[in-house]
């Protein structure tokens, strides 16, 4: 990898502002494909969900996915845009091995949705809107997988493997107006953006949109002009940026590039950059000498989509909640700050605390397990949250545990650690694993004793008033209990024994 | 076994219903026919005896079983190469599917097994459906039965080559501009363009994916009847196909009345170009409807002026997108792979060796129509050239019932006459491409020898949309009122083979 120049981001944003464009495409979660009737599930072997139409065999013809149009629509009027009462599918004709009638079915100049903006929230709880140009649908291609070559593209490779499972997934892709006027927050509103859009695909129910599993990818454009210009710069676009840290560092990278390129008085080539995520750098792609000539007609094999008004506001009707109204609705119930529920949000813990108090947590303790203990335990582990092997029912309980008073929160994480490693409910973990707290005050009685024996000259201290020294004697009964101890309980043994 | 060749669809149907004839007799005689001559004529590229002579036994096992049989059951039918056979050869015409077995049956196909219509083989066609004399087809020409130095016109010369030197019955070709009109004309049967969406175009070889249409080709209006039932209808697997009854065509073509109809010429198709022994078939068989009862109105299409220039935009155009697929990657053709060359290399050669000159011809300019900067003044304005055409026809649809014109200017020309000079080859669909523009019904059937060379004349029949079976009606009379005055049907007259 060649070395970039890179102006600190200080002095670039000192002299230019940032003005960027992104392009989402979400794989729409139908149970079949755009336009024929094969299976979109994840993971099967290659080339097994395929029949004539995805494979573009001779003679073959779509039929739209009526799912993937109302899931367009939804999308559409989530992000508050106006939605076509008539538009067509065109054909973007160009050639790759992967897509299979080599010109893929999309939306050009009638996109079914368009003009909307989206409200993002900054992590000081600024609020930014980015505006939305359209809103479109289309298919996706195959997938290559490119072997033999050093850097796993296409260049340099012996031979390529062909799965066409992924060819005719329907996309939705979604593209904003040119985003000015962030200045330095401009990677952070890249993230906000790509990250709130994520939340409302999800709210919506059309897609999981998981970054990492492809579902959802970001095509980030980014130019400069010095401050005062009107004029855009020309732009980069760095292409299939796949995580929101990413999203944002490559946008901060770009950045830097273009203004170490401007300010030394060189241009700026429009091309396609490749992210790197072991370095957050980007690497030039394809230049783009020229305006591609896609020769986009309308599709001839598809009538005109031609939404009925009853039937949008019948959906519009139907929306759930918008990630960022109820954001703001469970800040307030949960009484946290804007850094709070940010971090939660990027933790994708949001719903899974809100599911955790349904089970009747409160919303502290709920919130407490999520970003604690098991944000930890997904971090070790890469995992997303969701993905652990715990339920918000099971939390619920522990939370439970501890609230009456049988679990502290020393043995609460070696409950939760039993139930993530298989062991059963969190009841069967204590049960097993004998975890209770111990108040019975037999027990402890002797316990107490034993450490005011042990620690004469603290239990002095304690006799003459000093009851800050209480948690010494307290930390020595827990040794002796092996954390099992109620403490709250043993402190008020240890009073009782030595003040009378 | 010559009796056999020579009956009609719904004649052979009733002799296999009645238990007359065997479903397996009939096959065999058409197979013997086949053998015997179709290495003069070359109507068809792939002959499937198994494939036919099981159909036929299954027909009479269920005979047998006194199960009903369909109104075509056990009739033999000759299909156009470009619907996709399961299991059996498909080229289309051209050497970039060489080899190719398609995994599926297109919808026509499906039908016509449903029916229990026995597929004999697979006829010759331009390749992809480009040409108007069967002569771009990659497997070499057809000759046309009344002279075999001359072409039976295109693109489905092999399908009207098989009706007419009694090789099927029956046939099924395609018309993107008056591929199965054309041809019909040519060799003095009956062929039907249907409404656009009438026939499923699922599984048929996409050339023009805006005009394609399938249809039935006959000997009679009544077996084309037969069989444009049989293969029309909703298909869900097409959604350009329309959601609404098929139109009564066999009870039309049974009852054959045009009195009382008006009947509408177009005052643009005639003059220049047209042969005078075409035009005089044409005008007499204007007076002719005119003593059957018919009305006749003189109209006026200008647009139409403009309907080859706007067809050699929009089909070239969608054939460059539709004919993108071919890139040796997943099927049929594939040069020099050798493990030296790259995807587009291999692509390239390809396609230099599997393409014909008129397809690279069209893809190129279809290529060129639909680029940047061209888009609005080629492929933009032929759009809005068809709609011109189509306002025209539904103008002079609020006048006259239906439309008749000459099907083609000329007869059938010899085989490497036009071969060279595409334009000259282009006007042959003069009178066949506005129908497609449009999206109407169109029927050509025979209407006498042009004087100066004893050859065929076709007389075009124009209905508007979904209104089909009003070109069986008068399609019927027609044929009815020419055989009675000639004596026998116009392909009695054609030489023996």
């Amino acid at each position: 990898m060649t070395v970039t120049d890179l102006l600190s981001y200080e002095d670039a944003l000192a002299s230019y502002d940032p003005v960027m464009g992104l392009e989402v495409h979400v794989e729409l979660g139908t149970r079949t494909k755009m336009f024929c009737g094969c299976s979109t599930e994840l993971g099967a072997e290659p080339n097994s969900q395929v029949c004539p139409t995805c494979l573009g065999l001779p003679g073959a013809l779509p039929v739209v996915n009526e799912i993937g149009i109302e899931s367009a629509v939804k999308i559409g009027l989530a992000l508050n845009c106006e939605i076509a009462t008539w538009c067509r599918f065109a054909r973007k004709n160009y050639f790759y091995p992967d897509m299979p009638k080599n010109f893929q079915t999309s939306q050009y100049d009638e996109p079914i949705a368009f003009n909307g903006y989206l409200d993002v929230q900054l992590e000081d709880g600024e609020v930014f809107r980015v505006q939305i140009e359209r809103a479109h649908m289309e298919e996706d291609t195959g997938k290559s997988t490119h072997i033999g070559g050093a850097t796993g593209r296409i260049h340099g490779a012996s031979h390529s493997l062909l799965d066409y499972n992924r060819a005719g997934i329907p996309l939705i892709e979604i593209v904003t107006k040119p985003i000015e006027g962030a200045g330095a927050r401009a990677p952070e509103v890249a993230r906000a953006y790509v990250a709130e859009l994520r939340e409302l695909i999800k709210a919506l129910g059309v897609s999981e949109a998981r970054m990492e599993m492809g579902q959802m990818r970001c095509d980030v454009n980014l130019s400069l002009r010095p401050h005062g210009r009107e004029k855009f710069g020309t732009r980069s676009e760095t292409k299939n940026v796949n995580s929101l840290r990413s999203v944002e560092r490559s946008a901060r990278f770009e950045i830097q590039r273009h203004a170490a390129v401007l300010s030394s008085g060189g241009t700026i080539v429009q091309e396609t950059r490749h992210f790197h995520e072991e370095d957050g750098s980007t690497t030039s792609g394809r230049i783009k000498e020229e305006a591609e000539d896609y020769r986009y007609f309308p599709e001839p094999d598809l009538v005109p989509v031609a939404p009925a008004p009853e039937w949008v506001e019948q959906l519009r009707a139907g929306l759930p909640e918008l990630p960022l109204a109820r954001r703001k609705r469970l800040k307030q119930e949960w009484g946290i700050s804007d850094f709070e529920m940010q971090s939660a949000l990027n933790a994708g813990a949001i719903d899974l605390i809100t599911a955790t108090i349904d089970e009747g947590a409160d919303a502290a303790s709920a919130r407490k397990w999520w970003m604690g203990e098991l944000a930890r335990h997904a971090n070790e582990t890469g995992a997303e949250l969701a993905e652990l092997a715990i339920t918000p029912a099971q939390v619920a309980r522990v939370a439970a545990l501890v609230a009456a008073g049988d679990l502290n929160d020393k043995l609460a994480r070696q409950v939760i650690e039993g139930v993530l490693a298989g062991e059963g409910d969190p009841d069967q973990v204590v049960e097993k694993r004998g975890l209770k707290v111990v108040s019975d005050d037999s027990a402890l009685g002797a316990a107490v004793d034993q450490a005011i024996a042990d620690n004469a000259a603290v239990a002095e201290k304690i006799r003459g008033g000093n009851l800050a020294a209480a948690g010494a004697l307290i930390g020595a009964v827990m040794k002796l209990t092996r954390g099992q101890a109620d403490a709250k309980r043993v402190r008020e043994l240890v009073l009782e024994k030595l003040q009378g | 076994m010559t009796d056999i060749i020579r009956l009609t669809a719904a004649e052979t149907a009733r002799r296999i219903a009645s238990g007359e004839l065997t479903a397996v007799e009939v096959t065999e005689a058409h197979l013997a026919r086949i053998e015997a001559v179709d290495e003069k004529v070359h109507a068809y590229l792939h002959v499937d005896r198994e494939g036919a002579l099981a159909q036929a036994r299954a027909v009479d096992a269920k005979r047998a079983a006194g199960q009903e049989l369909g109104p075509l059951a056990g009739v033999p039918l000759a299909l156009k190469d470009i619907f996709t056979t399961e299991g059996v050869p498909t080229t289309v015409g051209s050497k970039i599917l060489d080899g190719w077995i398609p995994p599926y049956d297109a919808t026509v196909t499906r039908k016509l097994k449903a029916a229990d219509v026995v597929i004999l083989g697979k006829t010759n066609m331009d390749e992809f459906a480009m040409g108007s004399s069967t002569e771009n087809s990659a497997y070499g020409p057809t000759g046309n039965p009344w002279d075999l130095t001359r072409v039976p016109g295109g693109s489905g010369g092999g399908s009207a080559a098989a009706l007419a030197s009694y090789q099927a019955p029956l046939a099924i070709g395609t018309d993107t501009g008056g591929s199965i009109r054309q041809p019909a004309a040519l060799t003095a049967t009956v062929g039907v363009k249907p409404t656009y969406g009438g026939v499923s175009r699922y599984g048929m070889v996409a050339f023009s994916s805006s005009l394609d249409q399938g249809g039935p080709c006959a000997r009679t209006v009544l077996d084309a009847a037969l069989l444009h039932e049989v293969i029309a209808g909703h298909d869900p697997m097409d959604s350009t196909s329309v959601d609404v009854p098929v139109p009564p065509v066999v009870e039309a073509a049974r009852s054959g009345d045009v009195s009382g109809l008006r009947v509408g010429v177009i005052q643009e198709f005639g003059g220049e170009g047209y042969q005078a022994g075409v035009v005089q078939r044409f005008e007499e068989s204007v007076e002719l409807l005119r003593g059957l009862g018919a009305e006749i109105v003189e109209l006026s299409c200008p647009s139409f002026a403009y309907g080859l220039a706007a067809y050699y935009l929009i089909a070239p155009s969608e054939c460059s997108s539709n004919l993108a697929r071919f890139d040796a990657m997943r099927y049929g053709l594939r040069v020099g792979d050798d493990g030296t060359r790259s995807a587009e290399e291999v692509t390239a050669l390809t396609r230099e060796a599997g393409f014909g000159a008129e397809v690279k011809r069209r893809v190129i300019l279809g290529t060129y129509a639909l680029s940047s900067g061209y888009y609005d003044a080629y492929y933009g304005s032929a759009q809005k050239v068809r709609t011109l055409i189509t306002r025209d026809f539904e103008r002079a649809f609020e006048q006259v019932d239906v439309i008749v014109s000459p099907t083609t200017p000329t007869t059938a020309f010899p085989i490497g006459e036009r071969a060279d000079d595409p334009l000259a080859m282009y006007l042959a669909d003069l009178c066949t491409i506005p129908v497609n523009l449009a999206g109407n019904a169109a029927m050509s059937l025979p209407c006498g020898l042009a004087p100066e060379d004893g050859l065929p004349v076709g007389l075009q029949i124009i209905a508007p949309a979904l209104k089909d079976d009003r070109l069986y009606r008068v399609g019927a009379a027609v044929e009815a009122a020419f055989v009675s005055k000639w004596g026998h049907p116009l392909l009695e007259e054609a030489p023996q083979l």
